[in-house]
């Protein structure tokens, strides 16, 4: 199966608040993704971050400004999104084959391809052999896995993830973002990934962009000069660090992070 | 397994110590019969009895199934439009604290004297446990797989099938075995009100009779009945949600 070419995001001055008079999540975000470049959008709890990507998924409308894929106005889901959720969402009464044909199943394509396609991506996060298994049979870090596998099933163009790790340990924390890693350098999706981890943010993206509490404005985008594959011990490095203490400096001028009791 | 036999003991104890008690105290068979009575009724008429429980079997299967079916497709309209939920949900919630056997009567004014008032009655007490269940189940979506069904630009009518539908069957089994049993004492008043056949007629005509010894022994194929068509529910439920946490419990203990 031949890759689609990966998606290019525009995100022009993007406004959302919700109700007339109600809470504003996000003021002018401005914000530009090359086809097949990982960010990661990294705030505080509430900041509007997520709120971002519901937008470019076009499950929330903006107040105001435009969200472009590939060029074209974004109204609804746009074609190709493959989407994660900090709750893997997967169907309880599928099992993990069926629950990789649930894209296929809604936009009516091609089985037999997915059905391949699914075994190569089991096959690539270590869940050969799990086809039969529901979810309720599964670890957390298995399920998210299989919500990854999902969301890449039929190809998609452009892969929207909101904290799929923020619910599972610190151990397979790490394992799943070193399985995210060679996922994305096997396929090189565009991925924007939703943390509120500075580690996990630096480690995964080609850039991060840092949010500042609500209502949501970019506070700075850091480029991450890492090479790739990056191994986990890179987060003792010095260049790691200095990304990480950048980032902190900027929370703790937002009065996010303060040391004195 | 272990549980089915003590409630078997339990029951033969229960019998023993009500043989015992009216031999002991000679309390009179028009008031209590002892169960040795009730047995021999059964026994000398089984075909009898049978071809009534059957009459009352039908009669709670048909009002049964009418339920599920009406009140499934009015759960689903009122999940699926706002205008519904607000407008007929509260009066169906409303409706559900009226007696509904109150309304027997009318039924018969309207529909006769045949298996239709009584199929009736037993749907019109029962489709209230379908669609109450029903609405809560096909609302029990959470909220990551709405989404997800949205982010794969499923239509109303995919999301219901492929989503909502399977999520809601948990509680819309919970819902059947309650309607199951609701149907059985629906078709039990309507034989009440009028009727010429099935447990309910045995039961009033007995008691017209002053035959205790019949009334225990119609009281007791309807007793089988019920657990038996509870059970007939629970199985089905066993075989459509294998994957659900009910079912896992289910399976450890047996």
């Amino acid at each position: 199966m031949k890759a689609r070419p990966a998606a290019g995001i525009e995100v022009r001055r993007l406004r959302k608040q919700f109700g007339a008079a109600g809470i504003v999540a996000i003021e002018d975000v401005s914000l530009s993704i090359a086809p097949g470049e990982f960010v990661s959008v990294l705030g505080p709890s509430g900041c509007g971050k997520s709120t971002l990507l519901r937008c470019i998924a076009g499950l929330e409308s903006p107040s105001g400004g435009s969200i472009a894929v590939n060029g074209a106005p974004v109204s609804g889901p746009p074609d190709g999104l493959g989407m994660v959720f900090q709750r893997d969402a997967l169907l309880d009464w599928r099992n993990v084959a069926d629950n990789l044909m649930l894209p296929v199943d809604f936009r009516h394509g091609d089985r037999a391809a997915a059905r391949e396609r699914a075994a190569a991506l089991l096959a690539l996060t270590g869940l050969q052999g799990f086809e039969k298994a529901y979810p309720a049979q599964l670890s957390g870090g298995m399920r998210q896995r299989v919500a990854i596998c999902r969301a890449l099933v039929d190809d998609p163009v452009l892969l929207l993830m909101d904290e799929p790790f923020g619910a599972l340990d610190a151990l397979t924390r790490d394992q799943m973002n070193i399985e995210l890693q060679r996922m994305w350098l096997a396929e090189h999706k565009t991925v924007l990934f939703v943390t509120h981890s500075i580690s996990e943010a630096i480690f995964l993206g080609d850039r991060v962009v840092v949010f500042t509490p609500r209502p949501g404005r970019i506070a700075d985008v850091v480029a991450v000069d890492l090479p790739r594959p990056r191994r986990l011990a890179v987060r003792a490095s010095e260049r790691f660090v200095g990304y990480a203490s950048h980032i902190r400096t900027l929370f703790e001028g937002m009065g996010l992070l303060r040391e004195e009791a | 397994m272990r549980g089915n036999v003590t409630a078997a003991a339990l029951l033969v104890a229960i019998f023993v110590a009500w043989e015992a008690g009216v031999r002991a105290f000679k309390v009179k068979p028009i008031i209590l019969p002892p169960p040795s009575a009730v047995f021999a009724d059964l026994l000398a008429a089984p075909a009898w009895y049978l071809g009534h429980a059957w009459y009352t079997l039908l009669v709670t299967l048909a009002g049964f199934a009418l339920s599920v079916l009406i009140g499934v497709l009015l759960a689903v309209l009122i999940v699926e439009s706002r205008l519904l939920e607000k407008s007929i949900y509260g009066l169906i919630v409303g409706l559900n604290s009226v007696p509904k056997v109150a309304v027997a009567p009318l039924f018969v004014i309207w529909l006769g004297t045949g298996a239709a008032p009584k199929i009736a009655i037993g749907f019109l007490i029962a489709v209230f446990a379908i669609v109450i269940d029903g609405v809560l189940g096909l609302k029990s979506v959470p909220p990551d797989i709405l989404d997800l069904a949205r982010s794969l630009r499923g239509g109303r009518l995919a999301t219901l099938w492929r989503i909502r539908f399977p999520c809601a069957l948990p509680s819309l089994f919970a819902g059947m075995k309650v309607a199951i049993s609701l149907a059985l004492v629906g078709a039990i008043v309507g034989e009440f009100v009028s009727s010429q056949r099935g447990l309910g007629y045995v039961i009033l005509s007995a008691q017209g009779m002053f035959d205790t010894a019949r009334v225990f022994a119609a009281i007791l194929v309807l007793a089988v009945m019920g657990v038996a068509l509870f059970w007939l529910i629970a199985w089905l439920e066993r075989l459509a949600i294998p994957w659900h946490a009910s079912q896992r419990e289910h399976v450890s203990t047996h």
